[in-house]
C-alpha cells in the first residue's frame, strides 16, 4: 500500500496545479510510530508531504460534510462508503469532490503489536510491504502486518472503493468471512450476561466522545448528548448516561455506519464500540438487506419509509 | 532534605501502615495500563508503570462532582434552597505520583486557588493529601518535561519522593507535611553510597528527556501575532474536536456547572469536567459563539496552555510535558510541534 | 471554608414585564438573610449569578443600584432555559443569587468628568444601575455632564420607562432617547439609530468618558462616531457578555486572551480589548 505515496502526490500536484482543487484530503507522516495526521495538501509543494501506508485507519470523509470547496480525497472502500452517504444525505455534492480510490488490505492495530511487547516502549514503526518492524531502546522485531489488522479490517469484506474518479491501485481481493461471530455470541447471552457485558465494556469511558468526533456519520451540528433544551442525557459518567449515549449513537448511525473503526481506532480508553454498530448494521443487513454506502441511489433504511419495510417488532 | 531507605521487599508492609491512617492512591494496573486507584489491598499498588493513562487530577478534581443539594417539593419548608453536599475531606496520600503530575497540581492552584476566590473542595482536597511522588528513571520518548520548567526528579510539588535504587526506594522527605505521615513509617535512613546512586539516576534520565520547544520563545512574541499566525490553519485541520487530550490532560480544569433532577421532588448541582475543544463550551443562549469554528477552539487550547498561562502567572507554562496527549490524540496533533511552531516566530516549515 | 458558588437565598417580592414583547421582566429580590444584603456589597456595573434550583445559573447585569436598599434588582430576557424558567417564576417564589462578580464602571476614574452613556435594547440594566447611583444626591456632584443616549427598536422595547420619562424631567441629567421606528403619533423623543443619534446630539468629548453597553452592531457602529467626536480608546468603557459557569473565573470559558470576561471584566476600555485577542 505504500506503493500509493508516490501515486497520491503525482496525482495531487497534477490536480492542484491544473487547479481542479482547492485541497487534496490525505495524512502526513505522524510524529509517533504507526500514526498518521490527516493533513490536507493546499499547494503542490504541500503534495510531497502525503503518504500512504498501514497507519491510514482515521476515516476522512470526516472531514468532508458542509465543505464549500472542491476538495480531492483519498478514500478506502470504507472511506468511500461513508462518502456515498454523506453525499445522499447533502452533506457533500458528488461534483465537488475528487475521490483518489485506495483498495485496501487494512490498517494495523498498534494496540495490538504493543500486548506483544510486554510494556516496552515502540519508538520505531517500519513498514515493508506485509511486515512490520518495530524497535525500542532494546529490542527489534517483526510483524506480519495481516496479522495484526484493526478488528474491523481484518473482517471487512468491502475493502475496494465503491466510488472513486481514479483508482491508485489494482482492486484487491475481497475477503470471504463471517463478520458476525463476536455479535452472535453476544446475542446468544442471558439479558443479565449482556447487560453485566456493556456494563464492562463501557465502564472506562470518559465521555470525551472521541468516537462520534472520528465518526463520518456524526456530523449533526449539535449532538443529542449536547442538546439542553430538552436534555436528553446526563452529562456525568454515571452508568445510566455513558449507556445512553453509547445505545443510541449506535442507533444513530444503524445502516449509515461502514465499519470503518475510526471510533474504536480513536477511543483513548479502549473500548470495543464497534459491538454497538455491528449489532445495528447486522439487523439493518438482515431486515433492510442494506448495507451503507454500496449504492449511490437509495438513502439509509432508517430515514425512508416503504410500505414493504419489515415490521418484526410489531 | 533527608533521605531514606526502604527494601522493596519492606514496600507492601509500608504501605499497609500508611492504609492504617490515611486513603492511599496508588498506581493499579488495569489491562493494558495503569490509573490512580484508592487501594483496597497494598499488593494492588503497582511502581511498574511508566505513568497512568488519567492523570491523577481526578483525585481532586472528580470527573462529575456534586457541588450542591436542594429540595424542589413545594410543601418542603426549604424548597430551592442550595446546600452544600456534605463531602470527606479526610487525609489521604497519593504514592506514586510522578513529578511532571505534581507540578501540574501547582499550576492548577493558581486557577482553583486566587488571591479572590478559594475553589473550596479544590483547596480542602489539596490541604488534606500529601503527595508521595516517585522519580522517573526512564521517561518517555513522549515526555518532554525537562522543555517546561519540570524534570523526571523535580520535587517542586512534592511532599515526599521515592526513587527506584534496584533493591529498594530511596525516599526523599521534602515538607513538614511528608515529614508528618511518614513519620509513623519509623524508617531507617539510607545507607552512605544511596545518595550518589540517585545522583546519577537523575542525571541519566534528564538526559533522556528531549527538548521539545522554547517557552521562553512563546512568552517573548506578542499575544495577537501568534494569534493571527497563518500557523493555526495547517495545526487545526486534523483535530477532531474530541475531549481527548483536555481530559487527560493534568492542567485541563475547564468545568460545566448543570443541575440534575431526581423524580422531580430533588436535585443536585453537579461540576462536569468541560473541554475547550467542544463548540457549546463558549455557546450563547442568544446563539452567537465566539468560538464557533474548530481553528478557534484548537487555537485557544495551546494559546492557553504555552501562551495565556505564561503571560498571566510567569511561572511558565500550563503543561509539564507529561505527553500524555501526545499519546492519545487519535489523530496525531502534537503539541511538541505546535510549540516548536508557536515559538518559531510563526513561520511554517515548507 | 468560604464557598463562592453557594448561591445566597433570596424571595423574590415582584416581578414587573418591562417591554410589550413580554421578553423582559424585571425581578426584585429580598435577601431571605438580612446579613447576606451586607455581604452582597456592589457597586454598577457588576453581574451576579442567577440561581434556579433544578434549572441551572445565568450571569445578569444588576440592575438596581448600590444607593437603592433593601432589594437588589435584574432585568431578565428570555432566552434559554434558566430565564425561560425564571419568566414563570411568581413573587413568592425563593432562589438564589451569587455574587456580586466582575469588576465595575471605574467610578474612582470617572469622578470629576463628563459621562456620556449609550446604551440599546435590553443591555441598559447596568447603565440603569450607574445613572439612579450618579443621580444620587450623594454622588450627583461628583460627575460633571450626563448625556444619555439610548435607543429600542420601537417604543413598545423600552426598558424602565417611567424611571426614563422622570429623568427627562430632570435638568442635571440630559435624555436622548430614540427609537429605531415608531407609528405612535405621539411619540415626542427622537427617531432613529443609536449610532445617528449620537452624532447629531455631539456630546463634547472634552473631560468626558463614554460607557457603552449593546448590542454589538449598535456598538460596531457608533465606535466610528465616538472616535469622530473625539474620545481616544482608552475612555470608551464598555461592558461584555459572555457564556459563564463559575463567574469567578475558575471554570475557563469565558477567557480573552489572559483575561476573564467574569472576573477581570466585564468591564473593559476599548484601549485594553484591542490588546485582547477579540473572541468575543
Amino acid at each position: 500500500m505504500q506503493a500509493y505515496t508516490e501515486k497520491i502526490r503525482e496525482a495531487a500536484k497534477r490536480l492542484l496545479a491544473e487547479k481542479k482543487v482547492d485541497g487534496v484530503i490525505g495524512f502526513r507522516k505522524g510524529t509517533m510510530p504507526f500514526m498518521n495526521e490527516p493533513f490536507m495538501a493546499k499547494t503542490p509543494e504541500q503534495a510531497d508531504l502525503l503518504v500512504w501506508d498501514g497507519n491510514c485507519g482515521i476515516n476522512l470523509a470526516n472531514y468532508l460534510p458542509k465543505r464549500t470547496d472542491k476538495i480531492a480525497i483519498v478514500a478506502k472502500g470504507c472511506d468511500s462508503r461513508n462518502i456515498s452517504i454523506q453525499i445522499l444525505e447533502n452533506q457533500i455534492k458528488r461534483e465537488q469532490l475528487h475521490i483518489l480510490g485506495a483498495p485496501c488490505k487494512g490498517m494495523t492495530d498498534k494496540r495490538k503489536i504493543q500486548d506483544e511487547l510486554d510494556g516496552k516502549e515502540i519508538l520505531q514503526a517500519e513498514e515493508a510491504g506485509d511486515k512490520v518492524k518495530v524497535s525500542g531502546r532494546d529490542f527489534e522485531k517483526t510483524f506480519n502486518r495481516s496479522e495484526y489488522l484493526q478488528e474491523n479490517c481484518a473482517i471487512c469484506i468491502h475493502r475496494n472503493p465503491v466510488i472513486s474518479d481514479e483508482m491508485l491501485g489494482e482492486p484487491v481481493q475481497e475477503q470471504q468471512v463471517e463478520r458476525y461471530e463476536d455479535i452472535k455470541q453476544i446475542e446468544a447471552m442471558l439479558p443479565e450476561e449482556k447487560r453485566k457485558h456493556f456494563d464492562e465494556l463501557i465502564e472506562p469511558c470518559i465521555r470525551c466522545y472521541a468516537c462520534r468526533s472520528a465518526c463520518p456519520a456524526c456530523y449533526c451540528p449539535t449532538c443529542f448528548v449536547d442538546e439542553s433544551k430538552p436534555q436528553w442525557v446526563g452529562k456525568t459518567t454515571d452508568p445510566t448516561d455513558t449507556r445512553t449515549f453509547h445505545f443510541l449513537r449506535a442507533f444513530h448511525v444503524a445502516g449509515r455506519c461502514s465499519d470503518c473503526g475510526a471510533c474504536e481506532r480513536s477511543c483513548p480508553v479502549g473500548i470495543k464500540v464497534r459491538e454497538f454498530t455491528k449489532k445495528l448494521e447486522k439487523e439493518v443487513k438482515e431486515l433492510y438487506g442494506y448495507e451503507a454506502g454500496m449504492v449511490q441511489d437509495l438513502r439509509p433504511p432508517l430515514d425512508v419509509y416503504r410500505p414493504d419495510d419489515p415490521e418484526p417488532f410489531l | 532534605m533527608s533521605e531514606m531507605f526502604i527494601a522493596k521487599g519492606d514496600f507492601p508492609a509500608i504501605i499497609e501502615r500508611l492504609m492504617s491512617r490515611y486513603r492511599v492512591y496508588a498506581p493499579v494496573k488495569n489491562g493494558r495500563h495503569y490509573e490512580f486507584a484508592a487501594l483496597k489491598e497494598a499488593g494492588a499498588a503497582d511502581l511498574g508503570f511508566k505513568n497512568t493513562r488519567m492523570s491523577p487530577k481526578a483525585i481532586f478534581y472528580p470527573q462529575a462532582e456534586r457541588m450542591f443539594e436542594y429540595s424542589l417539593a413545594k410543601d418542603d419548608p426549604e424548597v430551592n434552597i442550595v446546600k452544600e453536599t456534605p463531602k470527606d475531606f479526610s487525609p489521604q496520600v497519593v504514592l506514586g505520583i510522578r513529578p511532571c503530575d505534581a507540578k501540574a497540581f501547582r499550576l492548577d492552584d493558581a486557577n482553583f486557588c486566587s488571591d479572590k476566590f478559594k475553589d473550596p473542595w479544590w483547596a480542602q482536597r489539596r490541604e488534606s493529601t500529601t503527595l508521595i511522588g516517585f522519580a522517573c528513571n526512564s521517561p518517555s520518548s513522549t515526555c518532554f518535561c525537562t522543555s517546561v520548567n519540570t524534570g523526571p526528579f523535580d520535587t517542586t510539588g512534592l511532599d515526599a519522593m521515592l526513587v527506584d535504587t534496584g533493591d529498594g526506594y530511596a525516599l526523599q522527605v521534602i515538607t513538614e507535611k511528608g515529614k508528618n505521615v511518614l513519620g509513623i513509617l519509623e524508617l531507617k535512613p539510607a545507607p552512605a553510597q544511596v545518595a550518589g546512586k540517585v545522583e546519577e539516576l537523575k542525571a541519566s534520565a534528564e538526559k533522556s528527556v528531549a527538548t521539545a520547544f522554547d517557552p521562553p520563545a512563546i512568552a517573548q512574541q506578542g499575544t495577537l501575532d501568534i494569534f493571527n499566525a497563518p500557523i493555526w490553519d495547517e495545526i487545526h485541520f486534523a483535530c477532531l474536536n474530541c475531549g481527548t487530550c483536555t481530559f487527560m490532560c493534568p492542567t485541563c480544569w475547564c468545568f460545566d456547572i448543570q443541575d440534575e433532577v431526581q423524580e422531580g421532588t430533588k436535585g443536585d448541582r453537579l461540576r462536569l469536567w468541560d473541554s475547550c475543544m467542544f463548540s457549546l463550551f463558549t455557546f450563547h443562549g442568544s446563539g452567537h459563539n465566539p468560538r464557533s469554528q474548530k481553528v478557534q477552539r484548537v487555537r485557544q487550547r495551546f494559546m492557553h496552555k504555552l501562551k495565556y498561562y505564561q503571560d498571566k502567572y510567569g511561572t511558565g507554562t500550563a503543561c509539564v510535558g507529561c505527553g500524555r496527549c501526545v499519546q492519545a490524540c487519535p489523530v496525531n496533533i502534537d503539541i511538541r510541534q505546535v510549540g516548536r511552531l508557536m515559538g518559531s516566530g510563526c513561520s511554517c516549515p515548507a | 471554608m468560604n464557598n463562592p458558588y453557594l448561591p445566597y437565598p433570596v424571595r423574590i417580592d415582584s416581578v414587573i414585564t418591562e417591554t410589550e414583547d413580554r421578553n423582559l421582566k424585571t425581578f426584585k429580590f429580598i435577601f431571605l438573610n438580612p446579613e447576606d444584603e451586607e455581604k452582597f456589597k456592589y457597586t454598577a456595573g457588576q453581574f451576579a449569578m442567577l440561581s434556579v434550583a433544578g434549572q441551572g445559573e445565568i450571569p445578569i447585569g444588576i440592575a438596581s443600584s448600590p444607593t437603592e436598599k433593601g432589594f437588589i434588582k435584574f432585568t431578565v430576557n428570555k432566552v434559554g432555559r434558566v430565564t425561560t424558567f425564571m419568566h414563570n417564576m411568581k413573587a413568592g417564589d425563593i432562589m438564589g443569587v451569587r455574587g456580586p462578580c466582575g469588576n465595575w464602571y471605574p467610578w474612582d476614574i470617572l469622578e470629576g468628568k463628563n459621562l456620556v452613556i449609550i446604551g440599546g435594547g435590553f443591555a441598559f440594566t447596568t447603565l440603569r444601575s450607574s445613572i439612579v447611583y450618579m443621580l444620587n444626591p450623594e454622588n450627583r456632584s461628583k460627575y460633571g455632564k450626563i448625556d444619555v443616549v439610548y435607543g429600542a427598536r420601537h417604543p413598545g422595547l423600552l426598558l424602565y420607562r417611567e424611571e426614563l420619562a422622570a429623568w427627562e424631567a430632570r435638568d442635571d441629567i440630559n435624555m436622548h432617547i430614540t427609537v429605531d421606528g415608531t407609528t405612535d403619533p405621539n411619540w415626542k423623543y427622537n427617531v432613529g439609530f443609536v449610532p445617528a443619534i449620537t452624532k447629531q446630539k455631539a456630546p463634547s468629548a472634552e473631560n468626558s468618558y463614554a460607557i457603552i453597553c449593546g448590542p454589538p452592531v449598535m456598538i460596531k457602529f457608533t465606535l466610528p462616531v465616538l472616535t469622530e467626536l473625539g474620545f481616544p480608546p482608552e475612555r470608551i468603557i464598555s461592558s461584555l457578555e459572555m457564556r459563564m459557569k463559575c463567574g469567578i473565573g475558575i471554570c475557563g470559558r469565558c477567557n480573552l486572551g489572559t483575561e476573564y470576561v467574569c472576573k477581570d471584566g466585564p468591564v473593559f476600555t476599548l484601549e485594553k480589548l484591542s490588546k485582547l485577542p477579540n473572541e468575543y
